[in-house]
């Protein structure tokens, strides 16, 4: 399926860019986005390393424990394949809730540190596990609360009323997160796909 | 009042976390300078991490943007659009959304400086940058930070909630700003 999808994403690029004459374009856009990505990774390093370092500190003194224990039983319905006192599922409230927040640079490394904690439980395979699939469902499509940067954008164009987008905004990606949350379930119980090979 | 409340949230929760948690682990007699820098060093190697997956991803995406085959396929997908209500200055919009999120800003930047953040085109644009996540990105990062390389049925479920969204983006403005 991802290599499906990069391969056209290349490939229908490329044959535009050659059929309207404008090849150039391809290279300046693949050597510009090559460069683009590492600098994301090296501004990412100060951020993440901020973070982790502070989870750390709420991880010893049993903070992400507490919160976990207080959401244990939602947790262990979306996560079945997780032990219910695992650390994974305190980083992966950590994370959600950062996304709900809308503290974008603080989600990213607590997403991550659930992703290393399930990958612990996925004994090192390079196949994504169910319950990585499901985070990953629930993360894409999570509710913000405070869409910060939807709002300055609004007000900076003088917007009468900058905040009126925040409940469609609920609406429309609660049901996002249903759709998502459902299908993940069908694929789990159902599909090929959702079963170890 | 809500907009207010808002901003003091926003402004509020980063610096608050950065103390509420030192004194938390203080009283807890956690070594917190050390279970910081302990916890810190994960950071880099995580972040070094994901540059392969971020810049394979990244390229394709690139290209595909830059090569202008975004705009053969918003034609190809505005009459099927147009029936459910969608203007067809939003298409791109849904379109980048699962690709880039610094792409989805620009395009709904220069949506509402052209037709006011108040217009219909302005509100929707609105609503669908808020909606959703950029589902490439967040794979790329995530499974990129752990070495998994298959991702299995994730992008058929976040791709899904991405058309979810903007479906239900469409419904809800038409619904409140028609």
């Amino acid at each position: 399926m991802l290599n499906l999808i990069w391969l056209i994403l290349l490939a229908s690029g490329i044959i535009v860019a050659a059929l309207n004459g404008n090849i150039e374009i391809v290279t300046e856009a693949a050597l510009g986005a090559a460069k683009g990505a590492v600098e994301i990774c090296f501004d990412l390093i100060g951020i993440m390393a901020l973070w982790l370092g502070i989870m750390k500190i709420a991880e010893q003194g049993g903070l992400v424990r507490s919160i976990a224990r207080l959401l244990k039983p939602l947790m262990v319905k979306l996560f079945p394949s997780v032990p219910p006192d695992h650390s994974a599922m305190g980083a992966i409230i950590l994370n959600l809730s950062a996304n709900m927040l809308g503290l974008g640079n603080a989600a990213t490394p607590f997403g991550m540190k659930a992703m290393q904690e399930l990958q612990e439980l996925n004994v090192g395979s390079e196949e994504a596990s169910e319950a990585m699939c499901t985070f990953l469902a629930l993360n894409t499509s999570c509710i913000t609360l405070i869409p910060a940067t939807i709002i300055g954008v609004r007000l900076s164009f003088e917007s009468s009323n900058p905040t009126e987008i925040v409940g469609p905004c609920i609406f429309a990606t609660g049901i996002a997160m249903i759709i998502a949350i459902s299908l993940d379930y069908w694929f789990r119980s159902h599909s090929r796909w959702g079963r170890k090979r | 009042m809500l907009l207010y409340m808002l901003t003091l949230i926003s402004k509020w929760a980063i610096p608050l976390l950065l103390l509420v948690v030192p004194i938390y682990g203080y009283i807890k007699k956690v070594p917190i300078y050390e279970a910081f820098v302990e916890g810190a060093e994960e950071g880099f190697t995580t972040a070094v991490k994901i540059i392969p997956f971020l810049v394979g991803m990244l390229v394709a995406i690139s290209v595909f943007r830059a090569s202008g085959a975004m705009e053969y396929l918003t034609q190809i997908l505005n009459p099927l659009t147009s029936r459910i209500g969608a203007p067809s200055e939003v298409l791109p919009l849904a379109i980048m959304r699962p690709l880039s999120g610094s792409g989805v800003l620009g395009l709904s930047t220069e949506l509402m400086r052209i037709y006011g953040p108040d217009s219909f085109i302005g509100r929707l644009s609105s609503v669908m940058q808020g909606t959703t996540d950029t589902t490439f990105f967040v794979l790329t990062v995530y499974f990129g930070a752990v070495g998994i390389k298959k991702y299995r049925y994730s992008i058929v479920t976040g791709l899904t909630a991405d058309i979810t969204g903007f479906i239900a983006s469409l419904y809800i403005c038409n619904l409140l700003f028609r």
